[in-house]
């Protein structure tokens, strides 16, 4: 019951889009410090509205029910957005300092795009989510831009901007047409409306295409993944980092909804598309990534072989396929925060690290991280014990119990020859005879040594007890 | 009886000892540390797992020691171990030979040693839980997991060409064990149930069984390995450490045999019977082929390599006669094999660290100056030929005693594969061993020194003992095999 018109500000979405425009105030009234202060003041309202997000009640005032959803599934995407986010501005603080990056407007940024990514997760009406979409891309584009005397940071966000922008006018043309065919921009109308026919129109069709074209450039997902490694390649690490932790969780999350709310019906149609993309991605990530002497470039196609698996468990379409995507998600989200944590401390020569073949004699200078990044390599690689391994065995559970046979195939097939450049950096570290030593070294600071003990912790110990996070996600429903 | 977790404690007191180790400081005063310590925690599991024979019950075809507790919520996976009669020796075997490797490495490791005793003592938890599981999940996770120290022994401390052998190893072996995944998942789906004791049936339809098959077949024909899937074995030999090798040789080859009579056989019996002239085909090619093959060898390690093929070729045409002989001679076989071929690649480890080539032409006559070698090589060699009184004999006469029900043609296959195997053996040791000494860089080349007699006695007694007293090693394991061919039979029959 909404009696008191302040409680709008405790749903989650009102409250992060005020504390943004506080924090945005925050650091530019600030003399000192403004980035640090900036970045401490977004992970503090973060965390708040995580807490919001938990204690999460049924918000019901005015259009927002017919605009956004509400379910377990979503809270818990919102939440793993939310963690992501965090993660990544703490491990990014240093980097920033050490790169000489102080915008204020980082953190802020990151902030909105957070908002974007929330709203985007939970949309239930085309509408919303378009304009979700863009709040969401349109920070990560400047993001993407801001080390403004960098070349190859503007041309990342240039090649960016002028993709996001393609994909977001398919998108809408999409959404064009699937409102001119059925009437409604509301998600639960739509699939009342469409509940009546049993195959789609044309119209309908081509709609659902364009719609599915716009998302897969969202995920990253092949044949629309050209921008993926341009654009980790050229922005800075740190937002690499961002990039490749958080906003890949709320386009997942989207494409699923879309999926699977007001096209339900249409399994076939969509599916097709799904199967292709799904298949390509695995593909394309393992080979390409087999050629890349760059760290970032070879964490985007690795990425873009995740988001192929995800897709193996929006094939199978079932309660396992949700499970799935979940436990994938989150292993993915805590690998890709540890990788980032190392690699936003790693300096070679007094330069952050890019080239892999940099990594050579890190066994010997520090063990200890060189032993952390094989773990989360193979982890990635879904070798057990790690996380990676339950996130893929999730994904195939749900393939087969949807009689996926070939495509689980082919998807562990995918999955050796992507072992394959995993296993290559495990050999640079510890096969490769050095001569140069004591060139690398490791500095990190407290927060971000927290936040790495805890995602290794994860990746080694959650197949102790793996129930945990199963029994929330088993209760996910869509 | 014993009323704590026996085999949990086998299984993780290596890895205790890992995380001690994990915490010493390495240097060169305290590598020697970081050695006991390994040494200790492998003897110490030894021990125990003499106690797991100890209180074995011969009379129980089942599982023994078992322990189970609830680990998945949403499946139903279970932490469920237990031990016995076909994985007690595999379990003994583990056990028996990660210390004599943790010995052999003592000198000639010289770099990083605080990981490379991590690494075998991961390998040792990894090997022994696999052995123990009853739990498919929990299984192939062990399984899988064998990779990952394997691949670093073999490309950290291996040879020139390590990184090309690490990676084949790797790749070669994961290809196999992820069709095995798939073939896990549609077991679970059919049967809800990831119990190896449950699945010991006939719970799946005609064709289910045939790509289950197939499957499991993809992952244990590399891992045995059998012809033409062994290609990845001689590289990985070759390159990796002495001691890499013996646990290659001793008991993750066995981990494909292991798997064929607790899979194939146990769970998939209408496909096997389907699929025995394909096995028993490859088989003797195998046999005759690899056995060839060792023949034109010019490096000692590269033809123990082709041996191994050769000998496991022996022991699928055991597994798949499916009878009480046939059974029981692949698994002396297995044992026998894993302690012979393991003592080879010691021996050769002992010139090796003395002379740095593996090459044959470089050695001669080694009898002038090495006596008390030659004579444990001796007795190694004779055990691979399966000289009468060695443990070699036992498996290949069983096996072909169970030939005899089957086929008189895969008979003589694999008795000609065991001449050959006189042939290759013998004519090796005369080449190494007789003769003068012409090289003049083994002039002063000194005997075994105290840690490999150590090592080596132990290997050559249990290789006699096998040899005459069998019944010792087949009693525990006779009726969980006979349970097998019974389940079999009955499957077949209907």
């Amino acid at each position: 019951m909404l009696n008191n018109i302040y409680n709008i500000f405790f749903i989650p979405e009102i409250f992060l889009a005020c504390s943004s425009f506080v924090c945005l105030l925050f650091g530019l009234f600030l003399k000192k410090n403004a980035f640090r202060q900036t970045s401490n003041l977004a992970v503090f309202v973060l965390l708040l509205t995580i807490l919001l997000v938990y204690y999460d009640s049924e918000s019901n005032f005015a259009n927002y029910k017919s605009l956004f959803s509400h379910s377990s599934f979503i809270n818990f995407f919102k939440i793993l957005a939310l963690l992501g986010s965090i993660a990544s501005i703490i491990i990014s603080k240093d980097y920033f300092l050490g790169i000489k990056l102080k915008n204020f407007e980082i953190p802020v940024l990151f902030l909105f795009s957070t908002l974007g990514m929330m709203l985007m997760i939970a949309s239930n009406n085309l509408m919303s989510m378009y304009l979700a979409i863009e709040l969401q891309s349109l920070s990560l584009y400047v993001a993407a831009a801001i080390k403004r005397d960098s070349i190859s940071s503007a041309e990342s966000g240039v090649k960016y901007f002028i993709l996001g922008a393609l994909s977001s006018g398919i998108l809408l043309y999409g959404f064009s047409l699937i409102y001119g065919f059925t009437g409604s921009m509301n998600f639960d109308d739509i699939s009342f409306y469409l509940s009546k026919y049993d195959n789609l129109n044309l119209g309908l069709i081509f709609g659902l295409v364009f719609v599915m074209v716009g998302l897969a450039f969202k995920v990253s997902a092949v044949p629309f993944h050209m921008w993926t490694p341009d654009v980790y390649e050229g922005a800075p690490n740190s937002i690499t980092g961002f990039f490749a932790i958080v906003p890949k969780i709320a386009a997942v999350a989207l494409i699923y909804r879309f999926c699977l709310v007001p096209f339900e019906n249409f399994y076939l149609e969509w599916s097709q598309i799904i199967l292709f993309l799904s298949i390509a991605s695995m593909f394309l990530g393992a080979i390409a990534a087999i050629a890349q002497s760059n760290i970032k470039r070879l964490l985007a196609y690795s990425s873009i072989g995740h988001i192929g698996y995800i897709l193996i468990a929006l094939v199978a379409a079932n309660d396992d396929g949700i499970k799935a995507a979940s436990i994938y998600m989150f292993s993915y989200m805590i690998m890709n925060v540890a990788i980032f944590a190392i690699l936003l401390s790693l300096k070679v020569k007094n330069e952050y690290l890019i080239n892999i073949n940099d990594l050579k004699g890190l066994s010997k200078s520090n063990p200890i991280v060189s032993l952390s990044i094989s773990i989360i390599m193979l982890s990635m690689a879904g070798i057990p014990p790690f996380i990676g391994f339950f996130g893929k065995f999730y994904v195939f559970i749900a393939a087969i119990e949807q009689e996926l046979y070939v495509l689980s195939v082919l998807g562990v097939l995918a999955s050796v020859i992507s072992a394959f450049y995993y296993l290559r950096i495990i050999k640079i570290m510890y096969f490769d005879e050095s001569k140069s030593e004591g060139i690398i070294n490791f500095q990190i600071s407290f927060q971000s040594k927290i936040i790495l003990s805890l995602s290794l912790f994860l990746i080694i110990c959650f197949i102790f007890y793996p129930s945990l996070l199963i029994n929330i996600s088993a209760t996910l429903t869509i | 009886m014993i009323d704590w977790p026996l085999v949990s404690v086998i299984i993780f007191l290596p890895l205790i000892g890992a995380l001690i180790i994990l915490f010493i400081k390495e240097d060169e005063l305290t590598s020697i540390n970081i050695k006991w310590a390994a040494l200790l925690a492998t003897l110490g599991t030894f021990i125990l797992s003499l106690i797991l024979w100890l209180q074995f019950d011969y009379s129980n075809p089942s599982y023994q020691y078992e322990e189970k507790f609830r680990w998945f919520d949403d499946f139903n996976f279970f932490y469920h171990v237990g031990v016995d009669g076909i994985s007690l020796f595999m379990i003994l075997l583990s056990t028996f030979l990660t210390p004599l490797c943790i010995l052999a490495s003592w000198n000639n490791i010289k770099k990083r040693v605080k990981e490379y005793m991590l690494s075998f003592l991961f390998l040792e938890t990894v090997m022994i839980g696999m052995f123990t599981s009853i739990d498919i999940l929990l299984f192939y996770i062990f399984f899988e997991a064998v990779l990952i120290p394997m691949y670093l022994i073999i490309g950290i401390w291996g040879g020139n060409r390590r990184i090309y052998a690490s990676f084949k190893f790797f790749l070669y072996t994961l290809l196999g064990s992820v069709l095995m995944l798939i073939a896990i998942i549609v077991m679970y789906r059919n049967t809800s149930s990831m119990s190896i004791d449950f699945l010991q049936g006939n719970y799946f339809s005609y064709n289910t069984q045939l790509f289950l098959w197939l499957a499991f077949f993809a992952s244990f024909a590399v891992k045995i390995p059998m012809w033409p899937f062994h290609t990845w074995l001689p590289d990985a030999h070759v390159e990796a450490p002495t001691a890499g090798s013996v646990i290659l040789a001793g008991v993750l080859l066995k981990m494909g045999g292991y798997g064929f009579i607790r899979f194939s056989l146990g769970m998939l019996p209408e496909a096997t019977e389907f699929f025995i002239p394909l096995i028993m085909t490859l088989s003797i090619v195998a046999i005759v082929y690899t056995s060839l093959v060792a023949l034109a060898q010019t490096d000692i390690k590269k033809l123990i390599a082709y041996s191994s093929v050769a000998h496991m070729g022996i022991v699928t045409i055991g597994i798949f006669l499916v009878n009480q002989q046939g059974l029981e001679g692949a698994m002396m076989q297995m044992i026998s094999h894993g302690l012979v071929s393991a003592a080879l690649f010691l021996c050769i480890g002992v010139i090796y660290d003395r002379m740095h080539t593996r090459e044959i032409e470089f050695y001669g006559g080694l009898v002038q100056r090495m006596p008390l070698y030659a004579t444990v090589f001796m007795i190694f060699m004779l055990g691979s030929v399966g000289l009468p009184g060695t443990s070699g004999f036992i498996g290949e006469f069983l096996v072909i005693v169970g030939a005899f029900k089957f086929s008189s043609y895969v008979v003589i296959g694999a008795a000609f594969g065991i001449i050959l195997s006189a042939v290759y053996m013998l004519y090796l040791y005369k080449r190494i061993i007789f003769g003068t000494i012409t090289n003049n860089k083994l002039a002063d080349i000194l005997d075994i020194n105290t840690r490999e007699k150590i090592i080596l006695i132990p290997l050559a007694i249990s290789v006699i003992l096998l040899g005459i007293f069998p019944n010792l090693f087949l009693d525990p394991m006779r009726l969980s095999l006979e349970l097998i061919i019974t389940n079999y039979e009955i499957a077949n029959a209907k």
